[in-house]
């Protein structure tokens, strides 16, 4: 048998196998962290790069006589009277403005007037009415006003539509592609900002290029406002009780077992909650935010109450026994002493569980806050509250039913927004934290 | 209007109660405030409280429970009406009854003759207009004799509601004025003031409790009328989830329980072990200054909403995928022919999981005494020796916990699944085929235009109930465990 020669200068075999695998196990370690922060990357790269081109949109400026024997026949200026021409009667007009470019600027196209003017959004006409239904002055004259174009042309020129890929579309042909290059080089078809897209409504699925998300922003809105207003004093009110007053019994017991375990339940529970008691029981209406603010109410409660539990128990008993020592009721001792004091805690908690609140889809969709729903902003707080409205997630997930890739676009836009949301409230969370917390 | 009024009559008797209270007390008291048993502010409030709280209440129970009074009576006019038969459906009749009523309500009636001929038949010239003027459609389908219950439960509404302010506003006119008039400076004013507080924050806790019992037995109510119209051995026993509207569904929550749980498998095969190494990382290995970035980063990836992720698998990671396994794909193999597959839903579902998993463990990790280790070195062992054989034993039920939290995560998750998993129910193995879950079919029964009647649209709830149940019993254990072990050492 041949014995290694070993010294203990030399690392063993041993020694060298376990030196190898603590190095291994490291690098698992490692590789995980790495595998966790590229996904982060990955899904923040994706997000911003199929997302930003939703906030351009492209427009064409095109010269439009308004004719005054077409629009106001009786010259007599009256709303009412005009307002009986209806989209149809502006199509014609739209249509004649696509006459007069090509001879103005002597464009070669084989398109007729009425297919080239199929490149505008299907909403060009009710754009152009609208505008002249808000000043009736513009009637009889040539104005330069600027159209949608539909998202075909706007996806060509954002690269997402290709020659290849409309081969057998029946939405856009080559020629109207060939015409809106020569738009392009003439400056009369451009990209740019669309406010439109943060401030409008959602629109119909064959116009994505008018889609916005102004009105489900408002719907998050008064729904938020919802959740704050239910949740905030009932959450501490709950808080209150259980941490400073409750006695320890079985019902104490079970209130805490209920509320940790409220906040596991799968948020879509909530929803069928919400669709069985709300709607189906009360008969409150469907769609509404109030609605949905009370649903979303009762899954942000466990969170609420758990945060500020915590924020009302870090709070040194000193400061109590002070209180109550220079003879305040316990009541007094909460409410001018302790309650102040874990503010901050209490705040950041909530901030946090509105974050969440507004993030949330699932027990939404169940409530009827889906669909091509609202129009129109609504107006004032009672119509906020109480007329149907989408909420911003649930666009988002409207907009990625609809399968056409304009509308993704718009989704990964609109996720953009929402994000810009929840890093807003939770650096305010953050920062309400560093600040104002107390260390005892 | 009658609400407003007694909105307006209510906030300027509270006013007042506060004001005559307190000024009454310190007038009793004026020469000697010795005498006064609590401050001055706790008669008002204590005022303010009795007057204001019981109108509450008694408000909020009219306002829930009236409705079915009402609902009550129009069915007894429909039935005293002699103009239905037998067999028709009442509640449909009732629906449309409400809608005249709201049109009344909205259009602001003020005369009969706005409605009927003096004949008291209906007159459609009159109603078109009426309803154009609230804008509803009108249908000239309608039944007249609809009409005549909607006014009639329009006329009993409005008079019983009117009936109900008045009784309200003379019943807080009479406590404030007995308040007023019997309050004194030995009142007790403090202690009934905090008394009531306490009952107030008593009944905000209880809201917890509330909300359990109304997921309970609204869920329970329904399943029970579904196990009245299907099968329940169809639904607990059956091999096909199949709803149709032919009166036929095979409905049964095996497949879709199947589907749940290899989703929820396949993405615990992600994130256990991604977030499980990267706890261990965190708490044994980082440096404070990596740990400082990197656990946040972790974080955000727990505060983006599912609906970001469900996008994500829906029309960026499906389509990755199908570009390797589909028809034509990088690998020649026809493996996939949806985006939508387990693999997909399963693999983003992973990627939201790997946080709930590592910080839950790097709590726990953290939470196993230094001693252990110590002792651990002191043996000679390496330190990834001591987190495999001493460290992870130690944590052992604490992640067992987390990683139950993070499956009772994965099973209730809708949005990844309802835009990545499909809406295919059936066995398979195969994680590149699509399937469907417990969740997405709680969406799709419920967000159609089903009636709440048919066994389609209950079946929901059932799965509902069930959703609940499986994943009550893994928050309780896992709570249980982490709870039991965080007590172990402090």
């Amino acid at each position: 048998m041949k014995i290694k020669k070993t010294s203990l200068s030399l690392t063993s075999d041993l020694s060298q196998k376990r030196n190898a695998a603590e190095k291994r196990f490291r690098l698992y370690g490692l590789i995980a962290i790495s595998i966790g922060i590229l996904m982060l990357i990955i899904l923040v790269a994706t997000i911003l790069s199929k997302g930003l081109t939703a906030f351009q949109q492209t427009f064409i400026t095109l010269d439009v006589e308004l004719i005054e024997a077409k629009l106001d026949k009786k010259g007599s200026r009256d709303l009412v009277d005009i307002k009986k021409v209806t989209t149809f009667g502006y199509a014609p007009l739209v249509k004649k403005s696509f006459e007069v470019l090509i001879s103005k600027e002597k464009l070669v196209t084989d398109l007729s007037s009425k297919d080239a003017s199929k490149i505008l959004s299907k909403s060009a006409a009710s754009d152009l009415r609208n505008f002249v239904l808000n000043d009736l002055n513009v009637i009889g004259q040539t104005v330069s006003f600027e159209f949608l174009t539909n998202s075909w042309i706007d996806g060509y020129l954002k690269g997402r539509v290709t020659r290849e890929t409309i081969q057998n579309s029946k939405n856009v042909s080559p020629e109207q592609l060939d015409f809106a290059d020569q738009l392009v080089e003439l400056g009369i078809i451009k990209k740019k900002f669309n406010l439109g897209f943060i401030l409008g409504s959602d629109a119909s699925d064959m116009r994505p290029e008018a889609a916005g998300f102004g009105v489900s922003m408002v719907g998050s809105f008064y729904m938020m406002l919802v959740v704050l207003v239910l949740s905030l004093p009932i959450g501490v009110a709950a808080s209150i009780y259980l941490e400073e007053f409750a006695p320890r019994n079985w019902i104490t017991d079970v209130i805490e077992v209920n509320i940790s375990n409220l906040a596991a339940v799968p948020s879509i529970v909530f929803g069928i909650l919400g669709l069985a008691v709300f709607i189906n029981f009360m008969h409150l209406p469907q769609s509404a935010p109030f609605v949905g603010g009370m649903v979303l109410t009762l899954m942000t409660l466990p969170t609420i109450i758990i945060s500020t539990r915590a924020s009302l128990k870090s709070v040194p008993p000193s400061i109590r026994d002070a209180a109550l020592g220079i003879g305040a009721s316990k009541m007094q001792t909460v409410f001018h002493h302790v309650l102040p004091l874990a503010a901050p805690g209490i705040l950041t908690g909530t901030i946090i569980g509105l974050a969440q609140a507004l993030g949330e889809t699932a027990p939404l969709l169940l409530i009827g806050m889906i669909g091509y729903i609202a129009t129109n902003m609504p107006n004032g707080v009672i119509e906020g509250l109480a007329s149907p409205n989408s909420a911003m997630p649930a666009q988002i997930y409207e907009w990625a039913k609809r399968s056409d890739p304009a509308f993704y676009e718009r989704a990964w836009g609109g996720i953009i927004i929402l994000l810009v949301f929840l890093i807003t409230m939770n650096t305010v969370a953050v920062i309400l934290r560093r600040r104002f917390e107390r260390r005892w | 209007m009658a609400g407003t009024t007694l909105l307006l009559v209510s906030v300027v008797l509270l006013v007042v109660v506060v004001f005559a209270s307190s000024y009454r007390v310190s007038y009793l008291v004026v020469d000697n405030y010795k005498n006064l048993n609590s401050r001055l502010h706790y008669y008002g409030m204590f005022g303010l409280l009795c007057t204001g709280l019981p109108v509450l209440i008694i408000y909020l129970l009219w306002w829930l429970l009236i409705p079915f009074y009402f609902e009550a009576s129009i069915i007894n006019n429909l039935v005293n009406s002699l103009e239905i038969s037998p067999d028709e459906n009442i509640s449909l009749l009732v629906g449309q009854v409400e809608t005249i009523r709201d049109t009344f309500l909205s259009a602001d009636l003020s005369k009969k003759s706005e409605v009927f001929n003096q004949n008291g038949t209906i007159d459609y010239e009159v109603m078109t207009s009426l309803y154009g003027s609230v804008n509803q459609p009108f249908d000239p389908e309608t039944r007249p004799f609809l009409f005549q219950v909607g006014y009639d439960l329009w006329l009993l509404e409005n008079s019983a509601n009117d009936t109900f302010h008045l009784v309200l506003i003379i019943m807080m006119l009479g406590i404030v004025l007995l308040y007023i008039f019997k309050v004194n400076p030995r009142f007790r004013a403090r202690y009934y003031v905090e008394s009531v507080v306490l009952g107030i924050l008593i009944a905000a806790a209880g809201i917890a409790i509330i909300t359990t019992l109304g997921i309970v037995v609204s869920m329970l109510f329904e399943t029970f009328r579904f196990f009245e119209l299907h099968e329940w051995k169809d639904f607990f026993f059956g091999y096909t989830w199949a709803p149709n509207f032919h009166g036929d569904s095979e409905m049964s929550i095996l497949p879709l329980l199947f589907g749940t749980f290899y989703i929820s498998i396949f993405s615990l095969f992600i994130a256990v072990p991604v977030g499980l190494f990267s706890a261990i990382y965190l708490a044994e290995y980082a440096s404070s200054y990596t740990r400082s970035i990197a656990k946040p980063m972790l974080e955000v990836l727990a505060g983006i909403p599912t609906i970001v992720y469900g996008l994500f698998a829906l029309i960026t990671f499906g389509p990755f995928l199908r570009d390797f396994f589909g028809h034509g794909g990088t690998f020649g193999v026809n493996w996939m022919s949806d985006a939508r597959s387990v693999a997909t839903a399963g693999t983003v579902m992973g990627m939201m999981l790997i946080p709930f998993v590592s910080s839950l463990s790097d709590d726990i990790i953290n939470a196993v005494p230094q001693s252990l280790r110590d002792g651990s070195y002191g043996l000679g062992a390496t330190q990834s020796e001591t987190i495999r054989l001493v460290i992870l034993p130690a944590a052992l039920p604490g992640i067992v916990g987390a990683i139950l939290l993070a499956a009772s995560r994965a099973i209730g998750e809708t949005m990844i699944v309802v835009l990545g998993a499909g809406a295919i129910a059936k066995f398979s193995g195969n994680p590149l085929e699509a399937m469907t879950t417990i969740t997405t079919r709680i969406v799709s029964q419920l967000t159609g235009d089903g009636d709440f009647n048919s066994p389609e649209t209950l079946v929901a709830f059932a799965l509902g109930l069930s959703l609940f149940l499986i994943t009550l019993v893994l928050n309780v254990i896992a709570l249980y465990v982490v709870r039991r072990y965080r007590e172990q050492y402090d």
